[in-house]
């Protein structure tokens, strides 16, 4: 647990392999809540807390619960279900202890029980981190900054993007890619500067 | 609506990823080759086609508070089975599609039925509903998918992913006759960008570029046959009221 593997997990996770530009997922929020910088750093921070919240509970439960068992193959059904309830009950804690965060944040946690990033990295920590001889502590550190590292690369990405989408809105586009076509190319290009980060660790 | 206006309004009229840009994800991580992408269509019609037919045998008795969970549920499982399943029979292609099969359980399109067709239709038209649209999507993906490999290669393989019907890969189309042609390899003109992540973007946007165009073509069309009409409307009536004073003119002579 050194702070070594840590910065590897955050930088790998945030930059190389970043979630919406090289993985493909979360796209719909993206595209969905990036017309405004306002709503895009919303978003951004509920899903990097969801995201590590969600995170450490599917590696908990798949470590502690569903390999000791032998029911690994219903890990689909249970990591959707415990995110769905995990945020509605974060949603209730918000509410209760912290109204300023409920603000900023209320509206944006309902969308993100059907956002494909927060399964995904859960889905993708079983299947690059997790295995049979990994003690538990370890592969929760690591699960846990993976999460971190892929939530603050699609809040940089969401963020960079919306402002680049403001920008666009006062541009003169061609009819025919007003709208997503133009998005989509936006992100081609960004995805291509990605790129460039391949193989740096 | 028809049984066949049922089947078919998921191609063309409510085409899930080219006009309701749902399933954004699948579209874009699948279509690096045209085999992942009808991989992955085939695995979108087993689960949206059962889902929907189970949603809409038990839409009476699920309790409307817990509606979704319960389809979430019915989604999984399904999902389950066909990963077992691809895992089994087809393992090349369940490593090439790697997390985006347990991600069907979040594809909008799938949850998106239920909610607004299944769980308010009968069985027979719930399934034809989900036959039609998975299938809309699964052209999509091919056409995509088509569009990504030939740009990238230069050929249309089949074979890799899929062992179904071959005994090894074959090359479905391929540009390999235009060697003789002009004498270089088809290699140096091809575009290997659109096999990775930027060329999903890139090509996407184009395809929905090039189907916006059509709309904005035909809106175009629309209204110039509407400023027509006014026109003529106009020409009308300025004729009626010059006949009108030509006999007002007539009247007073």
């Amino acid at each position: 647990m050194s702070f070594t593997v840590f910065a590897t997990a955050i930088v790998s996770a945030m930059l190389i392999n970043n979630v919406i530009l090289m993985q493909f997922l979360g796209v719909c929020p993206f595209l969905g809540v990036s017309k405004r910088t306002s709503s895009a750093i919303g978003m951004s921070a509920a899903v990097l807390f969801v995201m590590v919240v969600a995170s450490a509970v599917t590696y908990t439960i798949y470590d502690l619960i569903l390999f000791p068992y032998d029911i690994p193959y219903i890990s689909t059904i249970a990591f959707i279900l415990v995110i769905a309830s995990l945020v509605q009950l974060v949603e209730m804690v918000i509410k209760k202890y912290s109204a300023p965060l409920y603000k900023a944040l209320g509206i944006y946690l309902p969308l993100i029980t059907t956002n494909c990033a927060i399964l995904g990295v859960s889905e993708g920590n079983i299947a690059s981190i997790w295995t049979e001889t990994m003690p538990y502590g370890e592969g929760l550190f690591l699960a846990v900054s993976t999460a971190i590292g892929t939530g603050l690369g699609f809040g940089l990405v969401i963020f960079a993007f919306s402002s680049i989408r403001e920008r666009l809105d006062a541009a003169n586009v061609p009819k025919s890619w007003q709208g997503v076509p133009i998005s989509l190319l936006v992100a081609g290009i960004m995805s291509l500067a990605f790129l460039g980060l391949q193989g740096v660790i | 609506m028809s049984t066949k206006d049922n089947f078919l309004k998921g191609f063309v009229k409510e085409n899930p990823i080219f006009v309701f840009l749902l399933g954004m994800c699948p579209a874009l991580a699948v279509t690096a080759t045209v085999e992942t992408a009808l991989g992955m269509g085939i695995l979108v019609v087993f689960v949206l086609t059962s889902s929907n037919i189970v949603v809409s045998l038990v839409r009476k008795f699920i309790p409307n508070d817990v509606r979704t969970p319960s389809y979430i549920v019915i989604i999984a499982t399904f999902v389950t089975i066909v990963r077992m399943m691809t895992e089994r029979y087809a393992p090349d292609l369940y490593i090439a599609l790697g997390v985006f099969i347990p991600l069907i359980v979040v594809n909008c399109l799938i949850l998106g039925r239920a909610e607004a067709f299944a769980s308010k239709n009968t069985v027979f038209d719930s399934m034809i509903d989900g036959l039609g649209m998975s299938l809309g999507f699964t052209m999509a993906l091919v056409i995509i998918g088509v569009f990504r490999e030939l740009l990238a290669t230069g050929e249309i393989l089949y074979g890799v992913y899929l062992p179904f019907f071959v005994e090894s890969e074959i090359a479905i189309f391929d540009l390999d006759w235009l060697i003789p042609l002009s004498g270089a390899s088809v290699n140096d003109y091809m575009l290997p960008m659109f096999s990775l992540a930027p060329g999903a973007f890139i090509a996407l946007g184009i395809i929905l570029a090039v189907i916006q165009r059509r709309k904005v073509v035909g809106d175009e069309k629309k209204e110039a046959a509407r400023q027509a009409m006014i026109e003529e409307k106009k020409r009308l009536a300025l004729e009626r009221k010059k006949a009108a004073a030509k006999k007002k003119a007539g009247e007073a002579a």
